[in-house]
């Protein structure tokens, strides 16, 4: 309090920002030389891959063969699709079950609430060779609804152990007034409680939403047809296919990076607050 | 049935007495949708393919063989090789993902936590957004970078007077395995650093004066005070670490495909179960044998997370603050 600053904490404080700087240099650094270079022609690419494109260099040649060859716009349809209702019904039929374990004393809630979290431990993908033989049973095979039911069971546990967390934390006092007042049990779950539980609720989104988006695992094997392709695996078989083609490679990269990262710029701090969950204020 | 169901009601007994029969049908209503889908599709089917690798296809038939495929699994050379060296290497991949992970997520979040630092939001945000790429991104952008035929890596090293460390990393049997293990850490760093950023930002300001009041700043601080109250989060972060390296796949799939090459040198379990289930070159495809494998991590798994349940978990003091 009130000290100033005397040169031993000034180069501290610039030996920290050396340290961070250094660091966000070695995690933006692939990024940057990727977006950059597909911006190039394959002479500017191979000739000084750090340069920014200039007149000489600048060209378009990979996205309009990555435009022209793949199917980028499906790809982002289905991957939006398969992400959008996962983490709808995750966040919904979670929070519901979270608010039954956390709201009513029953027989066996402690012995259903170790059950359903059992998922955050043993992962899913161990059950992947009884799940596709499920899906081609029922016809689901190649469909986006066999990942969007894949995704949901697998988000599921840690959302409901999450969110009843912090539903315990909520006051009794408001529920029974509530209750006193006459509304319905539904009515408080959604006008109550949460309400209050928002923080933990996107905390639950950060960590069901990244995974599906990213997984290449389950569309590779539930639904790799052309029509159902999420922009991971479309991402993959495209570089796989045009894995000479430097400049389509890069800007097929690019596209696959860029939607992501101008979200993750826009709600960053939201997301940033749920991982840490209100201890950044 | 209904009455017996529930023991203590959380409301006034009065007005519970007139809910009860609702109650139950409540409990139902939020629980059933969660419980069905995630019965269906994550237990039923671990449980499904628990119970399949006891079998093995006989011509059209499918017969029940006991341990037949584990005896094949652990005691055929053919796929006792390969299962032995799937499982060292993602040891390793283990190993390298928690040495150089915890350490450097610590140092990180330790700086980020700083009083009076500029910029930590930037830095957060930055250091971050490899963990919202995907493995195809991150794999395939690595694959480049160190590529000897684009030559960036060997360029950069130029620069810090080190061109002579480079070499085809990702080509080679003895390298290909830790490099990407890097990459792993690269990519998630992000978690680990965001969740002792959090548990240090918890520590109360009351405790930290209190230790500066008796002498202690700075590094010593960080020692003594600091880093037992982020044990158990080190702890959790371990434990997330071991269940994602134990079935990774897709970072090996991307970088290296379905055989992990170069020979075999970054077949991880994932790959293995992979091939096992779907086939590869010659041999063909056998869910029982790809049952048999999943069922392998399933205990590997079970046996790390029981470890640190009963074994590491209960020792980490926690204190109330």
């Amino acid at each position: 309090m009130g000290r100033r600053t005397s040169p031993v904490s000034l180069a501290r404080t610039a030996s920290m920002h050396a340290v961070l700087a250094a660091y966000t240099v070695i995690a933006l650094f692939p990024v940057f030389v990727i977006v950059v270079n597909a911006f190039k022609n394959r002479r500017g690419i191979f000739l000084a891959p750090l340069a920014l494109p200039d007149s000489r260099t600048f060209s378009l040649t990979g996205f309009q063969t990555v435009l022209s060859q793949g199917h980028f716009v499906r790809y982002f349809e289905n991957s939006l699709i398969v992400t959008l209702s996962s983490l709808v019904l995750v966040l919904l039929f979670g929070a519901m079950a979270a608010f039954a374990l956390s709201e009513y004393r029953f027989r066996g809630n402690t012995l259903t609430g170790l059950y359903l979290a059992i998922g955050i431990m043993i992962p899913i993908r161990l059950g992947t060779i009884a799940i596709l033989q499920t899906m081609v049973a029922s016809g689901l095979v190649n469909s986006l609804a066999a990942l969007v039911l894949v995704y949901v069971a697998q988000g599921l546990p840690l959302a409901i152990f999450i969110l009843s967390e912090f539903m315990r934390q909520v006051s009794d006092d408001l529920k029974n007034a509530g209750r006193i007042d006459g509304l319905n049990e539904y009515v408080i779950f959604f006008r109550l409680v949460l309400p209050l539980v928002r923080p933990a609720m996107a905390t639950v989104a950060v960590f069901t939403m990244i995974p599906i988006w990213n997984d290449l695992w389950f569309p590779l094997i539930l639904a790799p047809s052309d029509a159902t392709k999420t922009v991971t695996l479309g991402t993959q078989m495209f570089l796989g296919e045009f894995v000479t083609n430097w400049n389509a490679v890069l800007a097929a990269l690019s596209l696959a990076m860029l939607p992501v990262l101008v979200l993750y710029v826009i709600f960053s701090r939201q997301m940033i607050r749920g991982i840490t969950s209100g201890a950044v204020k | 049935m209904a009455s017996t169901a529930i023991r203590q009601p959380a409301v006034p007994v009065a007005s519970a007495a007139r809910r009860k029969p609702a109650r139950l049908w409540h409990i139902v209503v939020f629980l059933a949708p969660a419980a069905l889908i995630y019965t269906a599709f994550l237990v039923l089917p671990l449980i499904a393919t628990l119970q399949q690798s006891l079998f093995v296809a006989k011509g059209n038939a499918v017969v029940f063989a006991g341990l037949e495929n584990f005896r094949r699994l652990f005691g055929d050379p053919h796929w006792s090789g390969q299962f032995w060296n799937a499982l060292r290497n993602n040891l390793w991949f283990f190993v390298v993902n928690m040495c150089v992970q915890n350490p450097v997520g610590i140092g990180l979040a330790a700086l980020l936590s700083a009083k009076k630092l500029r910029f930590r939001g930037a830095y957060r945000t930055a250091i971050f957004v490899p963990t919202i790429l995907s493995f195809v991104i991150v794999g395939f952008s690595w694959e480049l970078i160190l590529s000897p035929l684009w030559g960036i890596a060997p360029h950069l090293l130029r620069l810090v007077g080190l061109r002579h460390w480079f070499a085809p990393w990702l080509g080679d049997a003895h390298t290909a395995l830790t490099t990407l293990a890097l990459v792993s850490v690269w990519q998630f760093i992000g978690i680990p650093m965001m969740l002792i950023y959090a548990a240090l930002l918890n520590i109360p300001e009351e405790v930290l004066e209190a230790a500066e009041i008796d002498g202690l700043s700075g590094m010593a601080q960080f020692w003594k005070i600091k880093l037992p109250l982020i044990w158990p989060t080190i702890g959790i972060i371990s434990i997330l670490t071991f269940v994602g390296n134990f079935n990774a796949f897709d970072l090996i799939y991307v970088t290296q495909g379905a055989l992990a090459g170069p020979n075999y040198s970054t077949d991880i379990l994932g790959t293995f179960l992979y091939r096992t289930f779907f086939g590869f070159q010659l041999q063909e495809g056998d869910p029982h044998m790809g049952s048999a494998v999943a069922t392998v991590m399933f205990f590997i798994i079970l046996g790390g997370v029981s470890l640190y349940l009963f074994g590491i978990q209960r020792r980490l003091r926690r204190y109330q603050l």
